[in-house]
């Protein structure tokens, strides 16, 4: 799946058959954890949203929107393209955090920051609880629990219309000025710069976590569970805090998107919103953190465009993408824009 | 307060039993090619469409219509078995998932495109219509007719499982693909004949189930969880394993409307979390 973690393993399988042999200098880097320098190409694009600030100031809620869903695109990114787990109902913990920030910010307490940690708590502590049930099974098993727990979260919320508001949604939120300073405006720009940060700061945590030796057992479980136990490694346990972070990263998403928006609805929990977020994340590329923002960037850039000519022909379009993704071009955007290069880099050395 | 119990008992055992119907075949598959099939409910969609069209626009009667619902489903099932499905068998199941995802929305919107995003009504003819007297109790004709059905259906393909030379090689297929493949069983033949016969199921379920279920083009998606959860709480790759599930959770969905409406769809899933913890491989568990 993953270009580097494969060449590793094969690097590492080598280096133990024959002992002898000294390791070359390209075999050692491959021993070593990834190197966590940012590259150039990783500032660029994180100079992007910046510029789009000043260059479409249009468009700043559709960014801020991006950026959002972007964040809980990462979260999935993180137990499905690293620790391998499918889960269906990952809007469960979405819309947790959304409804947790929204139904503060409903009963008086407006401060953001604070709603934001709320929101991670609350999820996580539920991701914690039914990571348990998705350990415990295989692929169909977890298929049906993150499901379930999805759907039975999207009717508690639609039937607990007294305290969520139901059908309707969730109005009356009032926010405090971010830091006592900027008042969430009517343009949008406090929730842009907000989201920005937000993001970011967990990007680049999330992305310390899978350099790290606990995101390197991550991918040995994805690529062969039965063999981690072999090498001291608990999957089990692994998972379940895999999951339990996924969890509180989406219910961070999910506030922020309240916060911003100042409204919850109830399709913050639908099921449309797993869906739609597994196939961000394939058509990013899965196990590469910037394949699930830009998935995302481009779904909802498609979307705003698309689907305000018939939500009809959007939803053929995008199953049709999702049939040809998964028959020619499994590793998405990114995996393709690898191809290329390494094709590139083979022809300038022959 | 008896009586009650009797009618939502018999009302549950006819849901059940329908939704047997349309997941038997996603159950056999599903051990067989150990393929994660979410565009299941699709197949059962296309069996209501062709029923209701033939209904209305070619005024054919009802109980014909059932056997070419079924023709349509199993031949699209084996066409799209030979062209794509085939291809993703030794897929993860993230692709799979993802794939028959994408069938779904694509039958979706299909669906829109051609007959419009309202409520398909079914003219029953009279004598599917009412209610029957039964030992002091009334009971719904349709109901009836359709525990009838299924019944006739479940025993056919018991016969057809373990009685016939087929049976045997799906059977064998299911337990080990190799050793069949070594024994000269056409496997592939079989997983087609097989996924043609799933889905033909699933379309005469579909057909079927318009009075109950309903049709509209969100169909597979609104029904999705409850194909999955009978085959997943069933255990994938037996017949009586989602049999008994499937009753269990027809039982226990129309009990949850009827006794506690103000809970709703709250009870199944609360039952399928509990079925799952306690049987992570379902109920009955065919292959090792």
């Amino acid at each position: 799946m993953n270009a580097y973690s494969s060449s590793a393993l094969k690097a590492k399988g080598a280096a133990g058959a024959q002992e002898n042999q000294p390791l070359t200098a390209m075999d050692k880097s491959a021993l070593r954890l990834p190197n966590d320098r940012w590259k150039p190409l990783e500032i660029v694009f994180w100079l992007l949203p910046v510029a789009s600030y000043f260059l479409f100031p249009d468009y700043l809620v559709l960014v801020s929107q991006i950026m959002i869903v972007g964040l809980f695109a990462l979260s999935l990114d993180l137990i499905l393209g690293y620790a391998g787990i499918v889960s269906l109902g990952h809007a469960a913990f979405f819309g947790l955090g959304a409804y947790t920030a929204g139904l503060l910010s409903v009963h008086g307490w407006g401060e953001p920051i604070s709603g934001l940690f709320a929101a991670a708590i609350v999820a996580g502590i539920v991701g914690f609880i039914v990571s348990f049930l998705v350990v415990r099974g295989q692929d169909l098993a977890r298929l049906m629990v993150t499901l379930g727990i999805g759907l039975m979260l999207f009717e508690a919320a639609n039937k607990a219309a007294f305290i969520t508001g139901g059908v309707d949604g969730l109005s009356g939120m009032s926010m405090d000025k971010l830091f006592g300073v900027f008042e969430f405006d009517l343009f949008g720009k406090t929730a842009f710069w907000y989201s920005f940060a937000v993001l970011f700061i967990l990007f680049v945590g999330l992305r310390r976590l899978v350099n790290s030796p606990f995101g390197l057992s991550l991918r040995g479980i994805r690529e062969g569970g039965r063999r981690m136990p072999a090498i001291g490694a608990n999957v089990d346990r692994r998972l379940v805090a895999v999951f339990t972070i996924g969890a509180a990263v989406a219910g961070v998403a999910g506030a922020l998107l309240a916060q911003t928006t100042q409204f919850v609805g109830l399709d913050v929990l639908g099921f449309p919103r797993s869906a739609d977020l597994m196939i961000m994340v394939v058509l990013g590329g899965t196990g590469r953190l910037y394949g699930a923002l830009i998935g995302a960037a481009v779904f909802m850039a498609a979307q705003d465009k698309i689907s305000n000519l018939d939500p009809a022909y959007w939803q053929f379009y995008l199953g049709l993408l999702l049939v040809l993704i998964v028959l020619f071009a499994r590793g998405g955007i990114l995996g393709g824009a690898e191809k290329i290069i390494a094709r590139f880099k083979r022809k300038e050395a022959a | 307060m008896i009586g009650n119990f009797v009618g939502v008992l018999f009302d549950g055992i006819a849901y059940g039993s329908l939704l047997f119907l349309i997941s038997v075949g996603l159950s056999v598959t599903m051990g067989m090619m150990n393929f994660i099939n979410l565009a299941h409910g699709a197949f059962a969609m296309v069996g209501g469409y062709v029923c209701v069209t033939l209904l209305q626009k070619m005024g054919l009667p009802f109980l014909a219509t059932l056997p070419l619902a079924f023709l349509a489903a199993a031949v699209i099932g084996l066409v799209l078995e030979r062209t794509l499905y085939r291809q993703l068998y030794q897929a993860t199941h993230l692709d799979q998932v993802l794939f028959s995802i994408g069938l779904t929305f694509m039958a979706v919107a299909g669906a829109t495109f051609l007959f419009g995003p309202t409520q398909q009504p079914v003219n029953l003819p009279d004598w599917l219509r009412g209610q029957v007297h039964v030992l002091g109790l009334d009971l719904g004709s349709y109901r009836l007719f359709l525990i009838g059905v299924v019944i006739l259906i479940t025993l056919g393909l018991y016969l057809l499982i373990e009685r016939t030379r087929f049976g045997a090689q799906i059977r064998a297929s299911v337990d080990n693909q190799t050793a069949a493949a070594g024994l000269g069983i056409n496997v592939s033949r079989v997983f087609s004949l097989t996924f043609a016969l799933g889905s033909g199921l699933a379309g005469l379920g579909g057909g079927l189930g318009i009075d109950v279920l309903g049709l509209d083009p969100s169909f597979p998606v609104k029904y999705m969880v409850y194909f999955l959860l009978v085959v997943a709480v069933g255990g994938a790759g037996s017949i009586k394993g989602p049999l008994i599930a499937a009753l269990i959770l027809g039982v226990f969905d129309v009990a949850g409307k009827y006794y506690v409406p103000e809970v709703g769809a709250f009870v199944i899933y609360t039952l399928m979390v509990v079925l799952l913890i306690l049987f992570p491989f379902g109920l009955v568990r065919r292959k090792a």
